[in-house]
């Protein structure tokens, strides 16, 4: 168990990068603390395997330095840095029973035998595969299977950190759910430090205490599930969590007022003067859709285009002033034909150049 | 049960594949099958024999003798072919401009014929003009695969290996490139040693493709005819005479029809035999035993 320090990290797989575009993952400065469980979340290409893999010790990073606590670990191999690893598919010792799998790691490491088998059958229980234990591990399911390498992580009690590779990528969808659960549950057992790259928004919200979003090689934002939900520092943020994603429309904020689909709005807070590209961001959750009588002067004519049905909602599609714009309504609310959208006016978040800008006061 | 409709066209479709079959294989061993239970002393007349060939080739000695031979042949062929196959196939390189090179090269053997081979060793290996046989005379070692049987035996196991482990080679191959790399990975993050890497995850990736070499090696290493024919034909004195030299004898030399027939068909039970024994071993190797399921 450790705090990993990212010291001025970037990674380049050209021998001689020219210029920023070069760089698969772009400077960053951040620290893991200990303990704690942490999403990498970004599309594919974004850089987010990358980062494992220098972490893991796979890939020596162009520029920077990694440190477990206060060991430089940036030249050392995977084997060196006490890591465990979670691959997208369950790597697995095809030829040696369940309790052999788990057994391995220990048994390279020279553990007494009485110690291994202590250990190895705790995590048999822990994994609820007691039952299973003296099966050939290749007859199992993939579920088991991607239990069976990460036990292979946990029965060595002393991992720096367990570092997770999309691992429910193979996993049937009831599984990931239970699979999920044993993930958070180990962790609060443990208390490994976890860090888990996906490409699933649901899966990174649920487990991670931070969720670091990762856009073309550049980590966007770090925090929780509610500040990347409330507070997106990027655009690209606001559009790739939530579902729908935000709203971001074009507008103007002077001081206190801010201007959109020819609509003012007053504020009670203040920004200093912006200049650039501006928008305005605002999650459809925070957008109501009504009649003329319930909008009164705040409302701003809707033409809705499509009402989709998801179960407790129904997300509405539609057109204000000219700009594509999402609603999140109740499932049993109506949708009028003559229909205006009602912004809650303290959700705007305002961009600048794409870049989150905070009100001064 | 509900009545199927029943359509006889589909008849139509496998009857030319039924007619190849019967061409190719069926009827050629059904002929063997039929010489093998009879007599004849010429004018094509046939007597009923029975089984008295049968009795005739599984109490001769010739065919032990035989057999043994080959039996041995064939441990030997495999026991050096095999891990000398692997070997090379783990010291290939995987990626960059020699992996061409090492393929090409590993292939060029599998493409000569097998009487081409047996002639190159004869003539490179004969003690009067061949290079081999000058060059080792010249140092010392008496080497003479005409006169001596251990020296007949060496040259036609070197042919073969020389000819052969190219196979394994390239099965092998092929085995240990499709092995995803996070194996490796996961093994470095394990702690394994090179020899832990070898025997729990490139072996049994191996698995398949290894009972394809072993099976193939086998059935042509037991059948194994041109080489020692084109050597020494069988010799010196029985010392090569190997199933096939022997039934080629029977058959065509002596004109023995009936037991070069039940002889053949024996060969053949043993090939399918012992190739089922090593598919079912090597299958079954590694996986659990029949489901013994507690509830």
């Amino acid at each position: 168990m450790a705090q990993i320090t990212l010291d001025k990290l970037a990674h380049s797989y050209l021998a001689k990068p020219q210029n920023d575009a070069d760089f698969a993952l772009k400077q960053i400065d951040y620290v893991w603390e200990d303990g704690g469980a942490y999403a990498l979340l970004g599309p594919s290409g974004c850089g987010k395997t990358t980062l494992l893999n220098i972490i893991s010790g796979l890939l020596v990073p162009s520029k920077g330095h990694i440190r477990f606590d206060a060991n430089d670990v940036t030249e050392l191999s995977p084997e060196n840095r006490n890591i465990a690893q979670v691959f997208q598919f369950p790597v697995i010792y095809d030829t040696m029973t369940v309790e052999e799998n788990l057994a391995f790691p220990l048994v390279n490491r020279g553990v007494k035998r009485s110690e291994v088998n202590q250990r190895v059958n705790d995590m048999l229980v822990t994994l609820d595969l007691k039952d299973k234990a003296k099966r050939k591990a290749r007859g199992l399911t993939a579920d088991e299977k991607q239990k069976i390498s990460l036990g292979r992580g946990l029965v060595r009690y002393d991992v720096n950190a367990i570092l997770f590779d999309e691992p429910l990528t193979v996993i049937d969808p009831h599984m990931k759910w239970q699979l999920r659960t044993k993930l958070k549950q180990l962790h609060e057992q443990f208390g490994h430090t976890m860090i888990y790259v996906t490409h699933d928004q649901t899966e990174a919200l649920t487990f991670a205490d931070k969720v670091v979003v990762m856009y073309e090689g550049e980590v966007v934002q770090i925090g929780t599930p509610e500040e990347l939900f409330d507070e997106p520092a990027h655009t690209f943020v606001g559009y790739f969590i939530g579902s729908p994603g935000m709203n971001i429309l074009p507008g103007a904020v002077e001081q206190n007022t801010l201007r959109l689909a020819d609509q003012s709005f007053e504020l009670n807070k203040h920004y200093r003067s912006l200049s650039g590209k501006l928008e305005i961001g605002i999650r459809p959750e925070f957008v109501k859709v009504t009649d003329a009588a319930g909008a009164g002067s705040s409302g701003v004519k809707m033409q809705v285009n499509s009402v989709e049905n998801i179960g407790r909602h129904k997300i509405v599609r539609g057109m204000v002033n000219g700009q594509a714009i999402d609603a999140v309504v109740d499932e049993d609310a109506n949708v009028p034909a003559d229909a205006f959208a009602v912004f809650d006016k303290s959700r705007f978040n305002v961009y600048e150049d794409s870049h989150l800008v905070r009100a001064e006061s | 049960m509900i009545d199927k409709p029943v359509n006889h066209k589909a008849w139509f479709f496998v009857f030319p594949v039924f007619l190849l079959v019967a061409i190719s294989a069926i009827i050629p061993l059904m002929t063997v099958v039929n010489y093998s239970v009879q007599d004849t002393f010429g004018n094509n007349q046939f007597f009923w024999a029975g089984t008295e060939w049968y009795e005739e080739i599984l109490t001769s000695s010739r065919f032990h003798d035989a057999l043994v031979r080959n039996l041995i042949f064939s441990g030997i062929i495999l026991l050096i072919e095999i891990p000398l196959g692997i070997a090379i196939a783990l010291s290939m390189p995987r990626k960059g401009i020699w992996v061409p090179v090492c393929l090409i090269l590993m292939a060029l053997p599998l493409l000569i014929p097998w009487n081409v081979v047996g002639t190159i060793w004869q003539v490179f290996g004969r003690a009067d003009i061949g290079l081999l046989g000058r060059s080792l005379a010249a140092i010392g070692v008496e080497y003479n695969y005409a006169t001596n049987w251990l020296d007949a035996w060496i040259t036609i196991i070197i042919m073969d290996v020389w000819h052969w482990t190219s196979l394994v080679v390239l099965l092998c191959y092929s085995g240990l490139v499709a092995i995803p790399e996070p194996y490796y990975q996961a093994a470095r993050i394990d702690g394994a040693s090179k020899w832990k890497v070898f025997r729990y995850i490139q072996l049994p990736k191996m698995q398949r493709v290894l009972l394809i070499a072993v099976l193939l090696r086998f059935m042509d290493s037991f059948m194994i005819y041109t080489e020692p024919f084109v050597l020494t034909g069988g010799g010196p004195g029985n010392s090569t005479t190997f199933l096939s030299i022997d039934l080629v004898k029977m058959a065509i030399g002596q004109f023995d029809l009936g037991p070069a027939a039940a002889m053949s068909i024996i060969y053949f039970l043993i090939i399918l035999l012992v190739s089922w024994v090593f598919y079912t071993a090597m299958t079954n190797f590694g996986i659990d035993a029949p489901e013994k399921e507690v509830n």
